[in-house]
């Protein structure tokens, strides 16, 4: 594995390279369709380059450790807002996350549907193309549009565009005070009825997640104390109706609920998962009968009914599988797989995608794992590609 | 300014070229005698003129394909237009262009609060796409102080910001979708009613391209419920660098304003003047908002006023009524009209670490001595974006060229200290000559390979954004 411990280095890696490469930070997220080539890991560029906490900027390097990143904000009461999720937890390994693996995906936790997603909160990026020419885009202010916008473009491409060296964050203060409003034995129904309610609310809820396992919804509230107990006290009102509603304010369950949410936790037992983006109202809708009726698997449901994470049991798999004359559970999967990204490319479901997140090697190199995207946007990511990586180094085929 | 030699070869054509795009678009739909093209000579920056060969204002996004196509087949460069508001000459036409306004793209399409996104044409005013959802209780975000006449298409361009953007973000962080038509007359859909892309960010990059990827005819919008109520504080200082201080106390207390507003000494005597608000007479004064529920206001408002008694503010007048925060609001506001009242002037948009505040406030005084042009400033100080108006004559010869000069070292300045030359106007030609400043070569290049691939002719708007050297090789393939 090349491990380059510059910017330079990485830029004379990527440019004597004579064949593919396979890039990595801390490897935790094995996320798209395997790619074959030698390993170049950037977990060598590490280190904070500059940090402002009252300008609420962050510039560090692209190998730094995501834990290492939160331990320095959290010492002056800051954070990133958009609340990246350890992907550890769904599809094991023991790598360390590095916040270049973080932008790369433009992972995004639960705090989406309030304070953005990570493309939002990225000012600024460094990276090497496929030339090995270093590049720089935005920079470390919260309000720049000298020029195009390749930050938000570097913001998951996954290293298929460049590798990240550097990059810059605008931040957040951690607020004083948190409460969950959780609505319990809420079926899909009462669930959507009550995200949709919150959202619609001027109360800022800053998490709206429903767990169908255990038919609860948890909205979060974040701010002053004062600000947090009205708003808690408002939303609990809301969402008076059949199913109790019970209100959590202790700092630790709270900080666990989120990340169990944030990191699926409820699927980390299955073997496949699919993560799944649609409008909340298509999605409320239901995937179409016929896949609902056939098919079995469990949810969790994020971003107020925007996000849906898919699980998939060997044994669910398996059983999708005969009614396809298939064999086996990854033949099933491979199945539902189809099935689902036919339901996102149909228009009249309003559009969306569906990504093959976890799974085994042979199922990942048999299929999309990311939604097809439609002819003219095809041609214009091949396009990019050529001209970011004429040589078709980075990452090749890992986004399809 | 340089522009572009015009091609005289696409000029010999017009005729022809007319023809063609009164084929496909409804009568009265292009305009081509030079006394009606006169109409698009300019934008709102107004300094620098030339009437388009001829304008189009389609009616759907079929006809825009259908115009792109042609002037695809023909060679003609294509500059799109949504007000005409761009303060950077975003729509500047050269002498052998088509304007595509996209004004008559104006309607509503879809409202849905339950995803609470608004799908509108990409025609419609930023103002006029609240006005389509207040009454339920919800607004549009991004709040440029153009927002009665700039066009949603505009904002896109330009990834328009405003004086809320500190809590709400730019245009970028609230455009969830767009129906997009590239040079070759190619309609691409792009996102929807859902929160993130599948593929590569093709919004992002899209957002802030001034009109050089493409046309875009349709936008899904992200909607926000209305907050409660809002209320400002007014305070103000003895020196910059004490306010500048206050922001990043405040800032740092885990506050969220929804405006942080800075005026300088200046400025406040214009204002005076002029609106006769009551501000104050010092160094440096804040105008900082919040919002919520009269409670919560009350709480975030104690909070920084006592932040700022630390910095022994000369005035601290917190709004008590809806009539006192209009007050308070009221010179601010007006802040833009009464410099107008000194004479002429030219705005300036670059961004600085907000760190960086006393030390340029500091060098631009200074160099307003050094060029003998009066400077006013008025910014965004929670998130750095400067706009220092300079006062010209535009009567005096040399005048103009001292101010653009002047404009240029304070943008310099603004990339020195870590910032960048634009916050929420755009490159357009204004900045274009400057990107070298804070762009390496290869940084450009880059930026130009992304327009290659969604324009590989260079038709589509071809003479902005990047230095007209940098460009030549491109825009005459």
């Amino acid at each position: 594995m090349m491990r380059p411990g510059t910017e330079a280095e990485l830029a004379e890696a990527v440019a004597a390279a004579a064949g593919p490469l396979r890039i990595l930070g801390g490897g935790t997220r094995p996320v798209g369709r395997p790619v074959e080539g030698e390993a170049l890991s950037v977990a060598g560029l590490s280190g904070v380059v500059l940090y402002e906490p009252g300008a609420l900027t962050l510039v560090v390097r692209a190998g730094t450790p995501l834990e290492e990143v939160e331990r320095v904000l959290a010492g002056e009461g800051q954070r990133l807002a958009f609340e990246p999720m350890d992907h550890r937890v769904l599809l094991g390994g023991s790598g360390v996350p590095t916040i270049g693996g973080v932008v790369a995906g433009n992972v995004s936790g639960p705090r989406r549907v309030q304070a953005g997603a990570c493309r939002d909160a990225l000012i600024g990026v460094r990276f090497v193309d496929g030339r090995g020419a270093v590049i720089r885009n935005g920079g470390r202010v919260m309000k720049n549009v000298t020029g195009y916008d390749l930050v938000k473009l570097m913001a998951g491409s996954r290293g298929t565009l460049g590798v990240l060296s550097e990059v810059a964050f605008k931040l957040l203060p951690v607020p004083e005070s948190v409460a969950t409003v959780t609505l319990h034995e809420a079926d899909g129904a009462r669930a959507f009825e009550a995200m949709t309610r919150a959202m619609k609310s001027p109360f800022e809820v800053s998490g709206a997640a429903w767990l169908p396992g255990k038919g609860e919804v948890h909205l979060r509230l974040e701010g002053f104390a004062g600000s947090v107990a009205y708003r808690a006290g408002r939303l609990r009102a809301l969402l008076a109706g059949p199913g109790e509603v019970t209100v959590e304010t202790g700092a630790e369950a709270n900080a666990r609920l989120w990340r169990a949410i944030r990191d699926v936790e409820a699927l980390a037992g299955h073997a496949f998962v699919w993560r799944v983006s649609m409008a909340p109202g298509a999605m409320r809708a239901g995937l179409r009968a016929d896949l609902d009726r056939t098919a079995r698997f469990d949810r969790v449901v994020d971003w107020a009914g925007g996000l849906c994470w898919i699980g998939m049991t060997e044994a669910q798999a398996a059983d999708y599988a005969p009614r396809f004359g298939a064999a086996d559970a990854v033949a099933g999967a491979i199945r539902f797989h189809r099935d689902l990204q036919a339901e996102m490319a149909d228009p009249e479901l309003g559009g969306g995608h569906a990504t093959l997140v976890k799974g085994p090697e042979a199922l990942r190199a048999a299929v999309p794992v990311f939604q097809p995207e439609p002819a003219p946007l095809a041609a214009l990511a091949r396009g990019l590609r050529a001209q970011f990586d004429p040589r078709g180094i980075l990452n090749p085929g890992l986004m399809g | 300014m340089d522009m572009p030699v015009p091609n005289a070869a696409v000029i010999a054509k017009k005729e022809h070229v007319v023809a063609r795009l009164a084929e496909v678009l409804p009568e009265g739909a292009v305009i081509h005698d030079p006394a009606e093209t006169r109409a698009y000579e300019c934008d709102a920056l107004a300094a620098y003129r030339c009437p388009p060969m001829a304008a189009v204002l389609p009616g759907s996004t079929a006809e825009v394909a259908a115009v792109l196509r042609i002037c695809h087949e023909e060679g003609v460069p294509v500059v799109p237009r949504g007000s005409g508001t761009s303060l950077a000459g975003g729509a500047m036409p050269t002498a052998d262009s088509v304007i595509l306004g996209v004004a008559r793209l104006n309607r509503v399409l879809e409202v849905d609060y339950d995803n609470r996104v608004i799908r509108v044409e990409a025609g419609r005013t930023n103002l006029s796409v609240t006005g389509a959802v207040e009454a339920d209780g919800f607004f549009y975000a991004p709040d440029p102080s153009s927002q009665l006449a700039c066009a949603i298409a505009g904002n896109i361009a330009m990834n328009s910001g405003g004086a809320h953007c500190l809590k709400y973000g730019v245009t970028t962080n609230n455009l969830l979708g767009v129906t997009l038509v590239t040079m070759d007359g190619t309609v691409v859909e792009i996102g929807g009613a859902y929160m993130d892309a599948g593929g590569y960010d093709w919004l992002g990059v899209i957002c802030g391209s001034e009109g050089q990827l493409g046309v875009v005819t349709e936008a899904t919008l992200r909607i926000l419920p209305k907050p409660e109520g809002a209320r400002p504080v007014l305070m103000g200082f003895d020196s910059s660098e004490v306010a500048g201080a206050c922001v990043a106390d405040i800032i740092k207390a885990g506050v969220l304003p929804v405006a942080i507003e800075f005026m300088d000494r200046p400025c406040i005597r214009a204002t005076e003047a002029f609106a006769g608000a009551g501000y104050p007479d010092c160094e440096a004064l804040l105008i900082v908002e919040v919002e919520g529920s009269p409670a919560e206001i009350d709480e975030q408002l104690g909070l920084i006023k006592q932040i700022a008694r630390r910095h022994d503010p000369v005035e601290l007048r917190e709004s008590g009524s809806e009539a006192e925060s209009a007050a308070i609001w009221k010179g601010r506001k007006s802040a833009f009209g009464a410099m107008g009242q000194l004479g002429d002037y030219m705005c300036l948009d670059g961004t600085i670490p907000v760190s960086a505040l006393p030390h340029v406030l500091r060098r631009i005084g200074e160099m307003s001595a050094e060029f003998g042009l009066g400077v006013a400033n008025v910014f965004h100080a929670g998130d750095g974006n400067m706009h220092p108006l300079i006062l010209f004559d535009a009567n005096t010869p040399g005048d103009l060229e001292r101010c653009e000069a002047f404009g240029a070292a304070i943008l310099k300045l603004c990339v020195e200290v870590g910032g960048c030359l634009t916050g929420e106007h755009g490159v357009g030609i204004e900045k274009r000559d400057l990107m070298g400043v804070q762009f390496d070569p290869v940084d450009l290049e880059a930026q130009m390979r992304v327009k290659d691939v969604f324009d590989p002719g260079w038709l589509l708007n071809p003479a902005k954004v990047f230095p007209l050297e940098a460009s030549a090789g491109r825009r005459a393939g």
